[in-house]
């Protein structure tokens, strides 16, 4: 490889970018099949439902605040905890991750594009279409409670409550329907990492140096295409039972409510881990550039993601531990559900040791990383007790699982997302997001995620369910749930400093350059924004690090691996 | 056996446990999951106290390593701008930490699996109370078939003495969608799964009532779906059996507002949804009503069973539970007042 080939000035910007109508941009993004253009799409509906779903939980929490609250009815209530679900899964976390996924893996394997280009922009609609679809049912749901009502089943939607019998009008029709569509999008966007990963690397980059955030990415879209398909079979047998009286869930006629529980789970706990992989990718894109050290044990953190995923699939019946399975069932779930900590540690330690010894810089992607390292930990061990069968009959349902897993999604999902952010928002716009702004925006919703999740533990403890829209005093539960709606007022504060900064760091932000963070993977080799053909001339490499190689010619990385 | 480590683990516990017991005194919390009153919840207790030690063992550890890591290697003012020694990584600590996780992951498997074995798999010793639990869209009901009772909301069972143990056995079944009986003090929870019969045991040690709810997600009132366990000394336990099975109170004398409504409750829809034993009221959608006065709240814990609140009841369900299934009667006040007065009676 000669260094000539390597754009590290960028491509510069192609002619057509002179002054254009709105109307036209519109045009543009309308009809885009580029993946930088759809990443940004699939991150902007994102956000948006952030708001959305933000606000549901505003919702929700306040009326727990205090007990006996009359803020909503508990019909409103029920339908706010579906909707805040439904979305966060499906409306926020997933397509984010896919606009991330979408920005970032043609980069940083060195190609021009997606695989399939237009299956690109088909998906990302399709996604669109899902979650537009579901909160038209607040128009149009015509469920239990008259005419606009939205979706009041849960997010699991479990029979046979979802039946004819107990959810009449349409309003689980949107659910599932909108959930149809956007899972379509889902396994188009699968396919299309897999064959874009599998297929489009530039010269020299092997399977084995590829960056982490590649072959994370190809685990969780793999895992996906495995984890889509039970989930969207349930929802066409649950449309058969719904409208051409088919008995599949239906209890009254022989049906099984508990086959309903094994179909959403067998999608359910491996798509917690579909959201959680990119999130580890980011960390292990960010903590090595913030430590100035590679990864360490590069083979072992793609061996343990293989792992991850394959043992999840199996580990789906310990959200299940409570519906009378006999005891060697449970023990099985118990084992399978523990042996997912094992790789999960490894991730932990590995980072643990690129950090160790290393140079680390405290800027916004490093201090998000390390948040989400502290609160995974503890989100990982109280997974553990909830793996305990014996330890979930108590735990399960109640609010220490609402806990636990606010403290993987917003504690570490969250964070890991905002360290991508502030990583790649330079790359995205040429501009630098403001560092005041962003260590505010860290420590505000720090604390506020953490009045709110930790305290929400202890309710648990004491006998609280989940899904309540109000409880009695006198229960010991007040109190946390008091505090954890205060936390909400700190979480929103962060948020609204994140938006700020996003907007104003667009107009006025400091210009980035090519490459902000002294980094060494091939995005951060063309220009920020990239042109629209990412590169002027396509890469080649010989490492893992294909920047460090050309920047310390006297110490390639290539010499070692 | 199984609660050993508990006993050990549990001083150590205490100090994390801190934050549960405020305020606290010698009372403990209604609901809480470290307060056990009966084997199973104990066999429960003493496997969590195990699985909390070691992960907060793992906590600490892994906890202190971060912080050392970070504080330590963090760039400072005045570093020279040469990169650090690139590590790529190194196999024994890939071992050592792939090869402890595992141990510590068979640990916990074993101790998980003893308590699921002793839990799950428990003979019942002759004399066992047996129960039939049905759920319904909001409130409980109980059956003790062998006694000939049916009650709702509020389960009475005897104590279980270590020297002559009488657990009570549940029998769980659904009559509409999934619920889940969970009395925290007593012992995990299960759920209620139509079509679906699920079996639970208890055996409390302690005299008194226990809290819990409905723990699975069943619709609009989910949330007052409360429950009440009563244990009771075995003498209290066979009178209340002897007042359950008593027919309902002799009719009222006539003349007296009750008569009045007791004529108005078997000639409304309220003979439709509820039963009192020998009249003509035997509907099974709403709780059996026989002997009402006996218990102390009012649709599963919602309201407090006082004249006032039990009229208010009638008069409008919605204002004390909305969304609840006993449909509001449109009764006139002196009606109103006629059927509380009848209501009053069924001790
Ligand atoms: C359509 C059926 C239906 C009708 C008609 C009906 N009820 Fe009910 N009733 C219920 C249901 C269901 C409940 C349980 C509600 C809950 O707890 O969610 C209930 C609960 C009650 C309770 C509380 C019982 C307890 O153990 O806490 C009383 C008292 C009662 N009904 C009285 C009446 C009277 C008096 C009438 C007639 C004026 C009446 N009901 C008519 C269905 C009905
Ligand atoms: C070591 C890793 C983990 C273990 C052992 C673990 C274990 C569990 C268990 C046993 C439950 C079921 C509790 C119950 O419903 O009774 C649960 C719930 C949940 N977990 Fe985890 N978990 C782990 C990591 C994660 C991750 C990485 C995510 C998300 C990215 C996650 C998200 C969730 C969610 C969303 C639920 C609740 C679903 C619901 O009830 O609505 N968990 N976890
Ligand atoms: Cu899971
Ligand atoms: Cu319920």
């Amino acid at each position: 490889m000669s260094s000539e080939s390597m754009p590290i000035a960028g491509a510069g910007n192609l002619p057509g970018a002179a002054r254009r109508v709105w109307l036209e941009t519109l045009h543009e993004w309308l009809i885009t099949v580029d993946h930088k253009k759809l990443g940004l799409m699939y991150i902007g509906y994102a956000l948006f439902f952030l708001v959305v779903g933000g606000i549901e939980a505003t919702i929700i929490r306040i009326q727990l605040a205090v007990p006996h609250a009359h803020f909503v009815s508990p019909e409103v209530f029920n339908r706010m905890f579906t909707m805040h679900g439904t979305t966060m899964i499906f409306f926020v976390a997933m397509p984010v991750l896919f606009g991330f996924a979408n920005y970032l893996v043609p980069l940083m394997i060195g190609a021009r594009d997606m695989a399939f280009p237009r299956l690109n922009a088909f998906s990302f609609w399709m996604t669109a279409f899902g979650g537009l679809l579901l909160y038209f049912s607040f128009l149009g749901g015509d469920g239990l409670y008259g005419a606009g009502s939205a979706p009041d089943v849960g997010w699991w939607a479990y029979a046979p409550l979802t039946s004819k019998a107990f959810s009449r009008g349409h309003s689980t029709d949107y659910w599932t329907v909108s959930l149809l569509a956007s899972g379509f999008g889902t396994i188009g966007t699968a396919v299309n990492l897999v064959a874009t990963i599998l297929s489009m690397r530039c010269r020299g980059m092997t399977l084995g140096k590829m960056p982490l955030l590649a072959w994370l990415n190809l685990v969780m879209s793999g895992m996906l295409l495995f984890t889509i398909t039970p989930l969207t079979a349930a929802q066409i047998m649950l449309m058969v039972d719904r409208y051409l009286d088919g008995h599949f869930f239906d209890t009254h006629a022989g049906g099984s409510a508990a086959i309903w529980m094994h179909f959403f789970w067998i999608f359910g706990h491996p798509e917690v881990y579909v959201l959680i992989i990119p999130c580890f990718a980011f960390v292990s894109e960010i903590v090595p550039v913030f430590s100035r050290k590679p990864i360490f044990g590069y083979p072992v953190m793609v061996a343990a993601t293989v792992a991850i995923g394959g043992v999840s699939m199996s580990v789906w019946a310990h959200h299940m531990y409570t519906i009378g399975m006999t005891s060697y069932e449970n023990a099985f779930f118990v084992l399978t559900t523990l042996a997912v900590g094992v790789p999960t540690g490894i991730k932990i330690f590995n980072w643990l040791g690129t950090m160790w010894g290393g140079k680390i810089r405290y800027a916004p992607p490093m201090m998000f990383c390390l948040g989400f390292l502290f609160q995974f930990l503890i989100a990982g061990l109280t997974g553990i007790m909830l793996g305990s069968a014996p330890f979930d009959w108590q735990l399960g349902n109640s609010y220490f699982v609402v806990a636990h897993f606010h403290y993987v999604i917003v504690g570490g999902i969250l964070f890991a997302l905002f360290a991508a952010f502030y990583y790649w928002y330079p790359k995205m716009t040429g501009r630098m997001l403001n560092d005041t702004l962003g260590k505010w925006h860290f420590w505000v919703f720090l604390i506020g995620f953490h009045l709110t999740f930790d305290f929400m533990h202890i309710p648990g403890l004491l006998g609280m369910p989940r899904r309540i829209y109000t409880y009695e005093p006198g229960r010991g539960w007040a109190i946390w749930n008091m505090i954890a709606t205060i936390g909400v007022a700190f979480q929103i504060a962060g948020i609204l400093i994140f938006v700020f900064n996003l907007v104003h760091s667009y107009f006025r932000g400091r210009v980035a350059g090519d490459d902000p963070w002294d980094a060494w993977t091939l995005e951060w080799a063309t220009s920020s924004p990239p042109a629209a053909c990412n590169f002027a001339v396509l890469p080649e490499v010989r490492s893992r690090r294909p920047l460090w190689d050309l920047k310390h010619p006297e110490d390639p990385d290539w010499k070692y691996e | 056996m199984g609660r050993s480590w508990g006993r050990g683990g549990a001083k150590a516990f205490a100090v994390l446990s801190a934050p549960l017991c405020l305020g606290q005194g010698t009372s403990p919390r209604p609901g809480n999951i470290f307060a056990p009153a009966s084997t199973p919840a104990e066999m429960i207790y003493g496997v969590s106290v195990f699985v909390l030690v070691i992960t907060g063992i793992i906590f600490l550890a892994v906890f202190g390593l971060l912080v050392y890591a970070a504080v330590k290697y963090r760039r400072r003012e005045g570093d020279d701008a040469r990169e650090p020694a690139q590590v790529y990584g190194s196999d024994q600590l890939e071992l050592a930490w792939t090869v402890i996780p595992v141990i510590i992951v068979l640990v916990l498997f074993i101790a998980s699996a003893r308590v699921i074995h002793q839990v799950q798999d428990a003979d019942m010793p002759a004399g066992t109370v047996q129960v039939t639990v049905i759920g319904h869209q909001f409130w409980w009901e109980f059956r003790y078939p062998k006694l000939g009772i049916i009650t709702a909301n509020e389960l009475h069972v005897p104590l279980s003495g270590t020297q002559n143990p009488r657990p009570t056995l549940l029998k769980l079944l659904s009559a509409d969608t999934d619920h889940s009986f969970w009395v925290p003090r007593l012992a995990g929870k299960t759920d209620l799964i139509p079509n679906h019969p699920n079996e639970m045991w208890i055996d409390p040690r302690i005299e008194g009532m226990f809290l819990g709810q409905c723990a699975q997600y069943c619709g609009v009132q989910h949330a007052k779906m409360l429950l009440r366990v009563y244990v009771d000394t075995p003498e209290k336990f066979d009178e209340w059996v002897a007042a359950q099975k008593r027919p309902a109170a002799a009719a009222p004398p006539a003349g007296e507002s009750a008569a009045a409504g007791r004529r108005l409750f078997e000639t409304t829809a309220c003979v439709a949804c509820h039963r009192v034993a020998g009249t003509r009221a035997f509907g099974r959608v709403g709780p059996d009503l026989t002997h009402l006065m006996s218990r102390a709240t009012l649709a599963s814990g919602a309201a407090e069973n006082t004249p006032a609140d039990l009229r208010q009841w009638i008069e409008k369900p919605d204002s004390i539970k909305p969304g609840s299934l006993m449909p509001a009667m449109n009764l006139s006040a002196k009606e109103l007042d006629e059927v509380t007065a009848y209501l009053l009676t069924l001790h």
